[in-house]
């Protein structure tokens, strides 16, 4: 694999093959020596234009545990902020000999720019490129799911007849794109829940249902309920009311959570807005997933590292 | 190059419950002991191991399985590779002796590399190793404890091992 761009158009088998490393990259991190030799000389460099805490230190670990060295690159208070181009940015890293570069752009496309360029010969991983895609948090919660249902017995299967809820803000949500083209892949059937302003206008090649009631999906008992976090900072208009409003509406309360089956898990790809998007009884309740949707993080970038980074290079 | 079936089933029976005898000869008995396959058909081995010596010592002797592939040297030279799971048994490995099992022995970088995965599992009191074959050609100084069937051989033949348990048949075969 020479870069991971985008979960639309991953072939099955890719994504199976990298959630099946990434099941052995876990029992690594049970260990007492967390660390792998496999990636030793190799630089990773985490180039950041917009803030992410999580997801950096996630790729840091992932990266670390198979002895990579790491540079992160945070646009603020850098040669960007100084008036850098992405060109120049982009140069000035291969200069450095970076043999895999993680980023994480405002801009849709802006990954897609640099593994087309030819400004940087490293493979590129997006780590969230504006609404456009997230893939490698498709591939935790992928993880999450099939581990969550089929335990130790996970290599090598899918998804199939999986039912996933995806509620919120879909349009500004690169998790949610990312989510719904893996999901599908896999096998899952996928069904978007959220108020009509904040759904793309046109959803036409979506592989998807749409529903506008979240007690009515939640009615249907879904295997899977995704909360999506409420993007204050990508909002310019108003596209609810207000948060109480959106609470009532979209949130899952405790209410809802008692409405869900048991057997139901509740994702979330943090950071969570409690009390927004989701209660705090149903993001510490024993079916929620959110604590393992962070460790699976790391063994599952471990495996998209491992998937760049090893084998003959095609070039 | 015509292929010919050097091993049968009868054979690698044989073969193993030697080299089960060996190593308990060696150790002293099943004190101890830790049979670690290296994946695919080496963990089957281990356990086909372990049960002859179950059967002979009337001990239960812990097999797991070590995978090596994010310790192996040539991961640049060669299509990516899936890993497999290691299953180290519990008790572990610290002040035992681990007999390694893989079903071919050829250039040793295999061992080179379950050496290394092995340091960063623990402090066995020693490393033994069993294969089901020498082919030769080493390329480090490995050897093996205990072997199956020396194979002389020459680099452009092949050696496919197939187990009952993985291929349906019990046969080696060169060619």
């Amino acid at each position: 694999m020479r870069h991971l761009l985008t979960t639309q158009g991953l072939p099955r088998d890719e994504a199976i093959a990298i959630l099946d490393v990434a099941e052995d990259m876990a029992a690594v991190g049970e260990r007492e020596v967390k660390k792998l030799p496999t990636l030793r000389g190799k630089t990773v460099i985490n180039l950041f234009f917009e803030d992410s805490t999580r997801t950096r230190i996630s790729f840091e670990a992932a990266a670390k545990r198979l002895s990579a060295d790491v540079i992160n690159f945070a646009a603020k208070g850098s040669s960007v902020s100084k008036g850098e181009n992405l060109k120049d940015t982009a140069q000035t890293l291969a200069a450095m000999g970076a043999d895999a570069v993680v980023v994480r752009h405002w801009a849709s496309g802006a990954p897609k720019t640099l593994a087309d360029s030819g400004w940087i010969d490293a493979g590129i991983v997006n780590a969230g490129d504006g609404t456009h895609e997230h893939p490698t948090q498709a591939l935790l919660d992928a993880f999450t799911i099939r581990r969550r249902l089929h335990g130790s017995a996970s290599r090598g299967r899918d998804l199939d007849g999986v039912s996933v809820t995806i509620v919120g803000d879909i349009v500004h949500s690169r998790v949610a794109r990312s989510n719904v083209w893996l999901l599908t892949t896999l096998g899952a059937k996928v069904t978007l829940v959220a108020p009509a302003t904040l759904l793309p206008v046109n959803l036409s090649g979506w592989p998807v249902d749409v529903s506008f009631d979240l007690d009515h999906a939640i009615a249907q008992g879904p295997d899977v309920i995704m909360m999506l976090r409420v993007q204050g900072e990508r909002m310019a208009a108003a596209f609810f009311p207000n948060a109480r409003e959106y609470s009532k509406q979209w949130g899952l309360n405790d209410e809802r959570m008692r409405a869900l089956p048991a057997s139901s898990m509740v994702m979330h790809p943090g950071p969570m807005n409690r009390g927004l998007e989701i209660s705090a009884a149903a993001a510490d309740s024993p079916q929620s997933t959110v604590l393992d949707q962070v460790r699976n993080g790391v063994s599952v970038r471990m495996s998209v590292l491992y998937h760049l980074l090893s084998g003959a290079v095609e070039r | 190059m015509s292929v010919r079936t050097v091993l049968q089933h009868a054979d690698i029976t044989r073969a193993l419950t030697r080299i089960s005898h060996e190593i308990l000869e060696s150790n002293r008995g099943s004190d101890d002991l830790v049979i670690l396959g290296i994946p695919t058909r080496g963990v089957t081995l281990a356990n086909r191991i372990s049960a002859i010596i179950e059967s002979v010592d009337s001990a239960v002797i812990p097999a797991g399985a070590l995978d090596v592939t994010m310790y192996r040297d040539d991961l640049a030279q060669n299509p990516t590779r899936p890993t497999r799971p290691t299953d180290i048994p519990h008790g572990g490995i610290d002040g035992k002796t681990v007999v390694l099992v893989d079903d071919v022995l050829y250039s040793g970088r295999t061992i080179r590399a379950a050496l290394d995965a092995l340091g960063d599992l623990g402090r066995p009191r020693a490393v033994r190793l069993a294969v089901l074959v020498d082919r030769g050609h080493r390329e480090f100084p490995i050897r093996a404890d205990f072997v199956g069937k020396n194979l002389p051989s020459s680099m452009e033949e092949r050696i496919n091992v197939r187990l009952e348990e993985i291929d349906g048949v019990d046969e080696v075969t060169i060619g």
